[in-house]
């Protein structure tokens, strides 16, 4: 009998997955507020119901965070905003490289995040914008049992492309904020190359650990 | 002159360069200890390594969940209590009025080890004297960072001083018994921290500035309650 509810449940999640997955072409024109509320929970019914990630595959948690959650922020915009005046003095190709490396830093960091995730709730606070607003932060709050609630904004933008990411706020930290200071460091210590070696090898080293 | 102009020009936008980089990078004038600092942080880490996180590995493998959730919830009681104090501090009358009613039901229901406030969906409050100085207008003044205890400004460090000449458990008079509350108050907060201090350690380039950096931002926040003046530089 447990495995035939557990074959069910199975059975469930695939369809839920596979239903999400078909989800993402028909919302392109959805506001902020319910693109965050849909990737929140798609990502959340996936990593829930996955068993490798369950048991802590790092290159399928990364997997689902490329194939899910990454399509929904702007890293152009990230690595810019984080890279401040330095931004414009960096050729094009160090541009392409810093997104790059970049992106993958914040997903290896947001899949390590995910890992803890355990039965959290998320609060999906009331949108204070107007309706033809182009820049909007949408408030979530992660509610944890026996814990302090976590805020979690997410500064949006709209592009031809829909609503876009470019800055997660966690509990008053700005990610892009904390990295300015960071890359502005490594860029004055050696330079916007040395900055990309930094990063560069920093992803280097925690693929090969 | 005409090239004399010109470096004048230079120079005053490579000065212009360096002021705003620092404005937009938490300047050094917080953190004017940073040499200091960046030694006790290598010792922080060499004790948080050796003697804190294995600590906090057996705390966690042996203490079930349901009794280190009760071990928060007791000293979260505490601190609630002086959350209120702080928010009459502020001007805040609700706020404290909230804060009091969370102790209130939580002491008096089981002694403060369940959170049945937080069920019934009254959020704490979270104040603290280091924010009550700020809200009061003091100066954060310089950064610092203390090995076990982690990273604090004077104002905040100051804030925990006088938290803990208040009490309450600096005047349990059993020396052991106050010894080992303040002991266990420290894991808890080291366990509690534990998913953060790994998510730190994926992201920073640099370790010791990415704390700095977040502590700042975070006690900003909190200070202005969530509304922190923008200081945001645009592309």
């Amino acid at each position: 009998m447990p495995r035939l509810i557990e074959c069910l449940r199975r059975g469930a999640a695939v369809i839920v997955a596979a239903g999400l997955a078909a989800v993402p072409m028909a919302h392109a024109q959805e506001g902020p507020e319910a693109l965050v509320k849909r990737v929140s929970e798609d990502v959340i019914v996936t990593i829930k119901a996955d068993p490798q990630v369950q048991a802590g595959n790092q290159a399928r948690i990364r997997e689902v965070m490329e194939t899910r959650l990454a399509p929904n922020f702007d890293f152009v915009r990230m690595t810019a905003l984080a890279m401040g005046r330095n931004w414009r003095a960096a050729t094009p190709e160090q541009q392409q490289r810093l997104t790059d490396e970049f992106r993958t830093l914040l997903v290896r960091t947001y899949s390590g995040a995910l890992t803890k995730y355990r039965d959290e709730v998320i609060e999906y606070k009331p949108l204070r914008a107007a309706p033809g607003d182009t820049d909007v932060t949408v408030r979530t709050a992660v509610l944890k049992p026996g814990g302090a609630p976590i805020q979690i904004d997410y500064s949006m933008g709209k592009s031809a492309a829909g609503w876009k990411a470019y800055d997660v706020i966690v509990g008053g930290v700005s990610l892009v904020t904390n990295y300015r200071d960071e890359f502005n460091e490594q860029i004055r210590n050696g330079g916007v190359d040395g900055l990309i070696k930094v990063l560069a090898d920093k992803n280097k080293g925690a693929t090969a650990k | 002159m005409i090239r004399g102009a010109a470096a004048a020009l230079r120079a005053l936008a490579v000065i212009a360069t360096a002021v705003l980089a620092g404005c937009a990078a938490a300047p050094s004038r917080d953190d004017p200890f940073e040499p200091m600092n960046r030694a006790m942080f290598e010792v922080h880490e060499v004790v948080d390594k050796t003697v804190m996180k294995p600590l906090i590995d057996v705390y966690t493998a042996v203490v079930p969940k349901l009794v280190r959730t009760g071990v928060s919830n007791f000293f979260n009681n505490i601190d609630d209590l002086f959350s209120g104090v702080n928010a009459l501090l502020q001007g805040k009358p609700d706020k404290a009025g909230n804060d009091f009613g969370r102790v209130m039901l939580n002491t008096f229901v089981m002694g403060g080890i369940f959170d049945l406030a937080s069920d019934i969906g009254i959020e704490r409050g979270g104040e603290d004297f280091g924010q009550t100085f700020g809200v009061w207008g003091f100066p954060q003044g310089p950064y610092l960072f203390v090995p076990v205890f982690g990273p604090t400004t004077i104002r905040d460090g100051t804030g925990v001083i006088v938290r803990i000449a208040v009490g309450p458990v600096g005047y349990i008079p059993d020396v052991p018994a106050r010894n080992i509350l303040y002991g266990i108050g420290a894991v808890d907060i080291r366990a509690q921290a534990a998913d953060a201090i790994g998510i730190a350690e994926t992201a920073a380039l640099d370790k010791y500035r990415f704390i700095r950096n977040a502590y700042l931002q975070r006690r900003q926040y909190l200070v202005y309650d969530g509304k922190p003046p923008p200081d945001k530089e645009e592309e």
